[in-house]
């Protein structure tokens, strides 16, 4: 009998069809594009004339195999288990298989201990993730790996998952970063993704066997592999066929007629049972009046034919496309063109304006602005007059269509920004976190791996009869919800609809956090070239209830917005015709050295000498002289945390290792002046650096933790390599008790993380390391356990030295809040005196160390503020009833900073940092929020990771400062 | 602010709970009504309860607010029940992990809904709140505490019965039989005292003993985790279902064990961070009780070997300690890797972890105690395994798949051997 072994994953299906002596007769790899019914029906029915009257025994397996085994009735081998058996028989003395799939990623370790590993929910696709990146560079695959062999520098990128990397490489690619170097940090990000996220503290060595489709076509991955782990990895001859291969021999396939299956396979189509919602037009006149409604509502503004009179030019370089357009005086349109930036926004700029001046030699060009986040880039390289944040971009261009807007969404390639109008000015922005991003692309690369385009792909929803409900979440669990509703039986119109839906859904609840859709305004603009898809367009009239306004160029509202800022305002114009044909634009890497944040510089010089630095935080390298002094806490703190690193090694002291992370900033203080009396030398782990997470970055055992205490593990490692006689770091359910809220809890997290420390890090068990449990919120209680958690390690103590080190300690706790305090109440005045904003820049104290904080509060002093913290703030607020159960220390913290703010007269702001992963602050945010909102102040919160993309964050704070300025009736 | 629930209310509405332990609610509803309270457990699932829990909460809630607070939101949204007639209620356990907020995100939310005067009310063990007609008196708490027991026996052995049962259907008919029979006696002030639960818990055991079964090699697999996705199969995706229809054994621990977890806890804090006795001694008492009703049970399950009885919960914490600090409280705290343990120690090696995606607590109890447990018992089989709005059910299917063809491959081993 012949055995057909078929592997159905995310995005590929693989059959190997053997003959009785389990001799390959035929096999093939084939991406399936959602279509598996047909495939498969094919399949068999080329097995039916190759082999007429045959049965076959029919194995199935793969991530999409599941669902389709079941309706089949077809036995399913898990994917992982037929990879083990084929490796065994294929390639013995295998120790270990990697093998990354479109969506799921692998690791089998076979000898010393048999394991086997597939990555976790949120750790994202790797196929499909080079895919995405691919189309993001706008190059296959495989030239994505050609590109990768030439690169000079690898780029650090975000290993956790598809979506941020992909925030770290578009800010890398529109600054003018090399192609080339790109390339090879997104596969070190694949990389880093696996080792990071799959072997989490197990070894990979001994003989390595790369399979899969990733790992077969691109070489440049698998050096990139062997560079990491040391080796020499083996891809074997059919290295895409494993799993189908271990389907077909795994011994429990089933006799069956071919032409039975496909019997099945009819039925099948016909039943489906996946979660759907209404369809989105109930007939083609349903569809026709929606059209007609939309065209109507661009009549006011013209496109010209050609340029009438001085002309202002637009450019909008955003984060996947560029986008320009000239006007006249009186906004009507001209030359509008919109395309993928290709990772060089201002070759693609230049060349428009040089066709421009070809075709209309005697054109004008008066003014200029730009928009997005190439726009600095832009200014120098082409000199544009003004840059100006995209909100006010949109507003004015949106105001074009509709003068009393009261609300507007942008849905682009990577942001979706929503803002609310109220008396003319900008009022409460929304811009997705960096984990909900990448909305429009999804939906371009969705239309990309079905071989469409994206007009196409939007015509395919719009008739769907039950689109598919594919929940709200980010869009790599889109993707898995796409798989399961494949697996029910969903057609590929139903999932275009339903993918369409996710995404206004998304903007609305997710983003915007609305409750009711219908109270977000009466005079909604949409724009973005995502609500060019008409799908999206009807799917968000369907959840709001509005009729909406889409502007003809919806997708060059920026650019539009832009030109007319530009007619509005004095300007020169833009490089003449001559200046942009000998127009030379050179780009060179460098680490700047101005501080430990140590920036990736992309340098890009101009012809004319211009120069223009990307990738830096702060003004540091670009000017050279000092910077104006700056009211900044969040450096104060840390210099004053400095002082607590001097002690040299002494030969007499033993030494205990501090490791600098979470509650440690801020009891920092009160341990080493403990340690420090007791007769100890205090050895302090540096400030975190993106080196130091990678060293420890292999025992973390749960990549979905926040990344401050992922840090922690490079901290440990950093600590064990310089030998401390103990490294200390207490678990403490209880923070101090600050009598701001009804409890003093840490969160689950900083309260014990020690304890994941120990059970994960072998090191550890090699040296004496102090997690046990202590409090401080009673300083009696603080001195009999001190004493009886030091007597198991060290010399006892008597207990007057204890009392008299926890004396000092308690001092020294004291007076460091107090010199922050102080300092905070200078910067007040003298911000009130010179009429300076003041932020607060409300965190937990562990956002002070740079790497968590990526130089924020550099940024936001570069814009003109002041910083200071949460915890300058809060002694001065007495205990109050939130609408939340207030039990955490920290947050209390928080929630005291914003009561202040809140009625507080001056110009005193409160920006929310929030740490990706950290779950307590899904109470904290709404509820900062709406204690600010109470009293009429505004509130803005960054979402951080390990990514440090500042783009976001830069455009939200300038925003914010414009928003300001409006206000305030000065003009930006 | 917060609407209080009166005495009158208690009279006239109606009390909507969600459905978080799926035996042991019905029993707890009887215990309420005995009390004068009219508590309705719901039970709406599907994709419009979470819709409703998404809408009004933070997204990125741990998913058991979802579903839990899904529930009720969507019932006050159903059009069953006039909104001025009813009253949401939540547990509330004061510790450190974000579920000690589940009644203020209710009230914001009702809050938004316009429904502010919907009254919610926090079932507790401490006095966080005060409600005129709403009171857990001592032998209220008793009679809810000892019902428990009832859930955890039915449940114990509804799931050692379920996979080898001659006649499908005849272990569910025991559970209904018995759910009738002990809302009869709670109906009639019967049934709680240590007497009549001794005595019900033995008929208990010889009823399931009955139930004609037939010997299969089954993979045996212990379910341990977040309280309300390891138990409720609205929050797991239907995991119980899903693992009989793959051949297996499964184990729960009882509701019961979190509750000793709690009274333990108080012995923890007391050595860790000090303290009044008074609470020590409280707490003290409190773990002695319920060791007692656990033995009950235990003896009840003496007479019939082929029933595996869960160990004394003095054993659960020495297998924790060997795990993980039992000063680690919060969530499920060290009773996770600690049930965890004990499932392994009898032969349930293949340890689903179920857990929301993103739980704080269980980065540090679940997948933070993995390799611990592994170096502990090497052949135990662990998989975590995340549950949200947003997960699908073929990922978490597709893994459970490869754990389950590990534990085939070893007991492929094993035999061999």
């Amino acid at each position: 009998m012949k055995q057909l072994g078929l592997d159905i994953g995310s995005t590929t299906l693989k059959y190997v069809l053997l003959d009785e002596e389990n001799q390959l007769l035929s096999c093939r790899y084939q991406r399936h594009g959602a279509k598996i019914g047909e495939r498969l029906d094919k399949i068999l029915r080329q097995f039916e004339t190759d082999y007429p009257g045959e049965d076959l025994v029919l194995t199935v397996s793969g991530s999409a195999g599941l669902g389709l085994s079941e309706s089949l009735d077809l036995p399913f081998v898990q994917e992982v288990f037929a990879e083990k058996i084929a490796a065994q028989r294929f390639c013995p003395g295998t120790d270990v298989v990697i093998e990354l799939g479109g969506e799921d990623a692998k690791i089998l370790f076979l000898t010393g201990g048999f394991e086997m590993r597939m990555n976790g929910t949120c750790a994202g696709g790797t196929g499909a993730f080079i895919d995405q990146m691919a189309s993001l560079m706008q190059i296959t695959p495989s030239e994505l790996n050609d590109l990768a062999a030439k690169a000079e520098t690898i780029p650090p990128i975000a290993s956790r998952c598809g979506v941020f990397a992909k925030s770290d490489i578009q800010p890398l690619l529109n600054q003018g970063a090399r192609r080339e170097d790109v390339a090879a940090g997104i596969l070190r990000a694949v990389v880093n993704q696996t080792v990071a996220g799959l072997a989490q503290g197990r070894e990979i060595k001994g003989n390595l066997l790369y399979l899969g489709g990733p790992l077969t076509f691109l070489p440049e991955l698998r050096r990139s592999f062997d560079e990491v782990l040391d080796t020499t990895g083996l891809c074997p001859e059919n290295s895409l066929y494993f799993v189908a291969y271990g389907c077909a021999l795994a011994n429990v396939g089933q006799i069956v007629s071919p032409a039975v299956v496909r019997e099945r396979l009819a039925l099948r189509a016909k039943t489906s049972t996946y979660r759907h919602q209404p369809p989105l037009f109930a007939s083609k006149e349903d569809y026709e009046a929606f059209s007609a409604r939309h065209q109507k509502n661009s009549e006011g503004i013209k496109e010209l034919s050609k340029p009438n009179g001085p002309m202002y030019l637009g450019i909008d370089a955003g984060s996947t496309t560029v986008k320009a357009v000239l006007c006249d005086k009186s906004g009507n349109l001209f030359y509008p063109t919109y395309q993928p930036n290709r990772g060089d926004p201002v070759r693609i700029i230049r060349a428009y304006l040089l066709d421009l001046y070809n075709a209309y030699p005697d054109i004008q060009i008066v003014g200029s602005a730009v928009t997005g986040y190439g726009e600095k880039l832009m200014q120098t390289a082409l000199g544009v007059d003004h840059g100006i944040v995209e909100t006010l971009a949109h507003y004015t261009a949106a105001k074009k269509f509709r003068p009393d807007v009261d609300f507007i969404i942008d849905i682009g390639g990577q942001d979706i920004k929503c803002f609310q109008i109220k008396n003319g000015l900008i009022d409460s922005l929304y811009l997705n976190e960096a984990c909900s991003s990448g909305c429009g692309s999804f939906l371009q690369t969705f239309a990309d791996t079905l071989g469409l385009t994206s007009a196409e792909f939007a015509k395919l929803g719009l008739f769907a009869d039950a689109p598919a409900d594919l929940g709200s979440r980010c869009t790599v669990f889109m993707n898995s919800s796409v798989k399961q509703a494949q697996k029910d039986g969903a057609s590929i119109e139903n999932i275009a609809a339903g993918l369409s839906v996710s995404v206004v859904k998304n903007a609305l609840y997710k983003v915007i956090r609305c409750a009711d859709a219908q109270k977000l305004g009466q005079h909604i603009v949409v724009q973005g070239g995502t609500f060019y898809n008409d799908c999206v367009l009807r799917a968000f009239e369907m959840e709001t209830g509005r009729e909406v306004i889409r502007p003809k160029f919806a997708g060059l509202m920026g650019a539009y917005g832009a030109a007319l800022y530009a007619a509005a305002h004095s300007g020169t114009g833009v490089l003449s015709r001559e200046e942009l044909e000998n127009f030379e634009h050179k780009v060179k890497r460098a680490v700047c050295q101005g501080c430990q944040n140590h920036c990736n510089l992309t340098v890009n010089l101009f012809s004319g000498g211009r120069r223009f630095l990307a990738g830096n935080r702060c003004s540091k390298p670009v000017r050279t002289e000092a910077a104006k002094t700056s009211r900044n806490l969040y450096a104060d703190k840390l210099s004053l945390l400095e002082k607590y690193r001097h002690d040299a090694p002494d030969e007499g002291k033993q030494t205990i290792g501090i490791p600098m992370g979470l509650n440690f900033y801020d009891l920092l203080p009160f341990w080493y002046a403990f340690f420090h009396a007791l007769g100890f030398r205090v050895l302090v782990s540096p400030n975190s650096t993106r080196e130091l997470y990678a060293a420890g970055q292999h025992t973390i055992p749960s990549d979905t933790a926040c990344y401050p205490a992922k840090l922690m593990h490079g901290h440990i490692e950093w600590l064990l390599s310089r030998n401390p006689d103990a490294i200390f770091y207490p678990d403490m359910s209880y923070n101090v008790d600050e009598h701001l809220g009804e409890d003093h809890f840490n969160c689950p997290v900083v309260a014990y993380y020690p304890q994941v420390l120990k059970l994960n890090i072998p090191g550890l068990s090699q040296t004496r390391f102090l997690c046990d449990f202590v409090g401080l919120h009673s300083k009696k209680q603080f001195q009999k356990r001190i004493l009886e958690i030091l007597v198991q390690y060290f010399a006892p103590f008597s207990r007057r030295q204890i009392a008299e080190a926890a004396e000092a300690a308690y001092a020294e706790y004291e007076a460091y809040h107090r010199a922050v305090q102080a300092k905070a109440q200078e910067y007040l005045a003298a911000a009130k005196q010179e009429k300076q904003p003041v932020v607060v820049l409300c965190g937990r104290p562990y956002h002070v160390d740079p790497e968590v904080s990526h130089g924020i509060d550099k940024l936001l002093c570069g814009l003109g503020a002041a910083v200071i913290t949460e915890d300058s703030l809060s002694p001065l607020v007495e205990k109050f009833r939130a609408d939340v159960r207030n039990q955490w220390t920290y947050h209390a913290r928080m929630y005291a900073a914003a009561k202040y703010a809140a009625g507080s007269p001056d110009d005193l702001h409160v920006v929310q940092l929030v740490s990706f992963g950290c779950g307590v602050d899904a109470v904290t945010t709404d509820e900062v929020r709406s204690i600010l909102e109470a009293a009429g102040k505004d509130y803005t919160q960054l979402k951080i990771d390990e990514i440090t993309n500042m783009g976001a964050a830069s455009i939200r704070l300038r925003s914010l400062f414009a928003m300001l300025d409006e206000k305030n009736g000065k003009r930006s | 602010m917060a609407v209080d629930f009166t005495k009158q209310m208690k009279r006239d509405y109606t009390i909507l709970a969600p459905d978080i332990f799926p035996t042991h609610m019905e029993l707890l509803q009887e215990v309420f009504a005995l009390h004068g309270y009219h508590v309705e457990v719901l039970h709406d699932e599907g994709p419009a309860v979470i819709a409703a829990g998404l809408k009004y909460l933070h997204n990125d809630m741990c998913y058991p607010a979802t579903c839990a607070v899904g529930q009720q939101l969507y019932a006050l949204t159903s059009g069953k029940y006039d909104p001025h007639r009813v009253a949401l209620i939540q547990f509330q356990t004061g510790g450190g992990c974000r579920a000690s907020n589940y009644i203020f995100l209710l009230r914001k939310a009702l809050h938004n809904m316009g429904m502010d005067y919907v009254p919610v009310i926090s079932l507790s063990f401490g006095r966080y709140e005060h409600y005129s007609g709403f009171q857990i008196t001592p032998l209220m708490l008793f009679a809810g505490l000892r019902s428990l027991i009832y859930g955890d026996m039915l449940m114990l052995l509804k799931n050692q019965c379920l996979p080898y049962e001659a006649n499908p259907g005849d272990t569910r008919k025991v559970v209904h039989k018995w759910i009738a029979e002990l809302t009869e006696q709670f109906r009639h002030k019967k049934g709680l005292t240590p007497k009549a639960m001794q005595k019900n818990l033995c008929a208990m055991a010889k009823d399931f003993h009955e139930i004609p079964r037939t010997p299969r090699a089954c993979t045996k697999v212990g379910i341990v985790g977040e309280i309300y996705v390891k138990y409720s199969s609205f929050g797991n995706n239907g995991l119980e279902a899903f693992l009989l229809s793959q051949n297996c054994e499964y184990m729960v621990p009882g509701v019961l064990g979190f509750f000793q977890y709690c009274f333990a806890n108080v012995e923890m804090d007391h050595k860790y961070y000090g303290g009044g006795r008074l609470k020590l001694l409280i707490g003290h008492k409190a773990e002695q009780i319920a060791d007692s009703w656990e033995n009950w049970l235990i003896a009840a399950l003496k007479p019939y070997p082929e029933f595996v009885p869960p160990v004394s919960f003095e054993k659960v914490k020495e297998l924790a300690d060997r795990v993980i600090d039992r000063g680690v409280k919060m969530g499920e705290g060290w009773l996770l890797p600690g049930e965890a343990a004990e499932l392994i120690e009898k032969g349930y090696t293949n340890i689903i972890c179920a857990q929301p995606f993103g739980c704080l607590p269980n980065h540090i109890v679940g997948k933070g105690t993995i390799r611990r447990l592994r170096e502990l018992y090497p052949k135990a089989n662990i998989f975590p395994v995340d549950y949200d709005s947003g997960a699908s059910k073929v990922n978490q299917e597709n893994r459970i798949k490869l754990m389950l063809a590990m534990a085939k491959e070893e007991q492929h081993e094993t035999a061999r051997a």
